[in-house]
């Protein structure tokens, strides 16, 4: 690799590998040990470890293209679709490695359920839309149920009352941040355990991102979640833990607070007080 | 330096090199509206009298003026129906085989490359093709059946060729919500993809059902007859269709059955121009759906 594009993150201080020791006492529902990702050659993620705990929002900062994007793609192996990617290691989510033999990837995605950075809803009804997960899973059996399972998640994720009126208009006729709403409450209709979010308010106004950080607020009740952010105060807001990348690598990793009042490394104090990035 | 709004000597060039090409794009289109028009009012001259209930509804005769298009219009409808639905499952098939599971194979390369040659080879050829194959070897004597497979067969390439072009606008990001609501591959395509891909599709096959309607040269080669009493009525049914019977009388000597064949261009262009209608409205609507 040249210099110039993989310099090295400065020695870390700390004795232990960030990233190994649990950072909450709470249960561990994702656990990735010594991953590696590569597009073609370029190694885009280099021996990440990180346990993440369940019912709670982590964060995922660090400047672009430093991987936390890609990394969080590995939970639900979206990254499969891409040629040429490859990746090493262990993803384990309640245990079971995702990248096992004999692991069936749909129904993993059933269950670790993704909102992306750009809303993209389905050129459909706003019914349809959040009916679509429904309706391929086979969640439902009677159409009473699946009414009932759509307006459950219009509910949960805080759009209910903006679109009950207008359930058969276009998805595409809502404003972005109620696209984006409407992306989560799709997310929710099939009852995922862990939720994962790349920078879902990055596209929004500061009005409509503050919606979706309650949402989250409200959400870690009853799932995990991992939350990609470019926006620092948002991950201090929203989060429990956050993990910083830099460059491929995961730099430190612990409690919001520590993270942003006391980090253990110097880059990682860097980067949150603008310093660098 | 202050702002000028007077013209500098090069804008004034400018302005005159961009007037030159707007006239002459100009003159070019209406040049070719032109020849469309004075073509269509020499037919309409020739043929318009012709044009009557009495035309369209009866069988073709030895007397001119009892000579009427009925079965050939029968025949064409029956062979363009069938023609789209024996081109729209196959060519989608394929495009989708190719865009969405191929991928870069050396097969689905190869295929590829031989679909781009297809569309250019000669209809006649494909009459020779149809003979051999769906006539003789297939048995399917010279049917309905066998004209509409033949034709496919032309369909094909610009039905494939247009669906895989309307398969690579669906954005990556509906594709990637799909699959993170776990839907499989299939589910994805046929939920998804594939409805959104619809207007592009369905412009596509009209226009090479367009272009098959006119076809004669295929038609004749695989022995689509040129006299015949009596409108098809099964898919075993000898035909013709409307660009062999306005063949047939335009090579015939009589100055009356030059007017009969204007009337049938007349009608021909009538249901060419009707199915562009169609393919319009069709993609407006889905289009419209989509948004």
């Amino acid at each position: 690799m040249p210099a110039d594009t993989r310099a090295l993150p400065p020695a870390l201080s700390s004795l232990v590998r960030p990233g190994t020791a649990p950072v909450d006492a709470a249960p561990v529902k994702i656990e990735v040990d010594g991953l590696n990702f590569y597009y073609g050659q370029k190694r885009a993620l280099d021996a990440i470890a990180i346990k993440i705990h369940a019912h709670r929002v982590t964060a995922f900062i660090g400047p672009s293209g430093c991987g936390k994007s890609t990394f969080l793609r590995t939970f639900n192996r979206m990254n499969d679709i891409i040629p040429g990617a490859r990746v090493e290691g262990k993803v384990l989510i309640d245990g079971h490695d995702a990248y096992g033999p004999g692991v069936d990837v749909v129904s993993l995605r059933r269950q670790v359920g993704m909102v992306f950075q750009k809303s993209n809803p389905f050129p459909k009804s706003i019914f349809e839309n959040v009916a679509y997960g429904l309706r391929i899973n086979n969640l439902t059996r009677s159409k009473a149920e699946l009414a009932e399972r759509v307006e459950e998640s219009l509910r949960a994720a805080a759009i209910w009352d903006e679109v009950k009126d207008r359930l058969n208009e276009s998805a595409l006729a809502l404003s972005g941040g109620q696209q984006q709403r409407l992306c989560i409450a799709r997310a929710l209709a099939i009852r995922p355990d862990i939720l994962l979010m790349d920078e879902p308010a990055s596209a929004l106004d500061p009005i409509a991102t503050q919606r979706i950080e309650e949402l989250v607020y409200d959400l870690k009740k009853a799932y995990t979640i991992v939350i990609v952010t470019h926006n620092m105060q948002q991950a201090a807001r929203v989060s429990d833990h956050t993990a910083f990348f830099w460059l491929g690598r995961l730099v430190e990793y612990d409690r919001t607070d520590r993270i942003f009042t006391a980090p253990a490394e110097k880059l990682t104090e860097d980067y949150v007080t603008g310093r660098c990035g | 330096m202050a702002v000028t709004l007077a013209s500098s000597p090069s804008s004034v060039g400018r302005r005159r090199a961009d007037l030159l090409f707007q006239g002459a794009a100009l003159l070019v289109l209406v040049m070719a509206l032109a020849a469309l028009a004075v073509l269509v009012a020499t037919v309409w001259e020739d043929g318009a009298s012709r044009l009557d209930w009495k035309f369209l509804t009866s069988f073709p005769s030895r007397r001119a003026e009892d000579a009427g298009i009925y079965h050939a219009i029968v025949g064409s409808f029956y062979v363009i129906v069938l023609t789209a639905a024996l081109a729209l499952p196959i060519g989608v098939a394929a495009a989708t085989y190719l865009e969405e599971y191929g991928g870069r194979s050396p097969l689905a390369r190869f295929i590829e490359l031989n679909i781009a040659n297809l569309a250019a080879v000669p209809s006649i050829i494909y009459g020779l093709l149809g003979l051999g194959l769906f006539v003789r070897a297939m048995g399917m004597g010279r049917s309905v059946l066998s004209g509409a497979a033949t034709l496919a067969l032309l369909a094909l390439p610009v039905v494939i060729l247009s669906t895989r072009e309307a398969l690579r606008t669906v954005p990556s990001s509906i594709r990637e919500g799909s699959y993170a609501l776990g839907a499989t591959k299939w589910q994805t395509i046929w939920y998804q993809v594939l409805p959104m891909s619809l207007p592009g599709i369905l412009t596509g096959l009209i226009l090479a059902l367009s272009r098959a309607i006119g076809e004669t040269a295929p038609l004749i080669t695989i022995g689509a007859l040129t006299y015949i009493p009596f409108a098809p009525d099964s898919l075993w049914s000898p035909f013709t269709v409307l660009p062999i019977q306005i063949f047939n009388w335009v090579s015939r000597p009589q100055v009356a059955f030059k007017a009969n064949a204007a009337a049938g261009i007349l009608v021909l262009l009538t249901l060419l121009l009707t199915m562009n209608a169609i393919a319009i409205v069709l993609r407006d609507r889905y289009q419209r759906k989509g948004r």
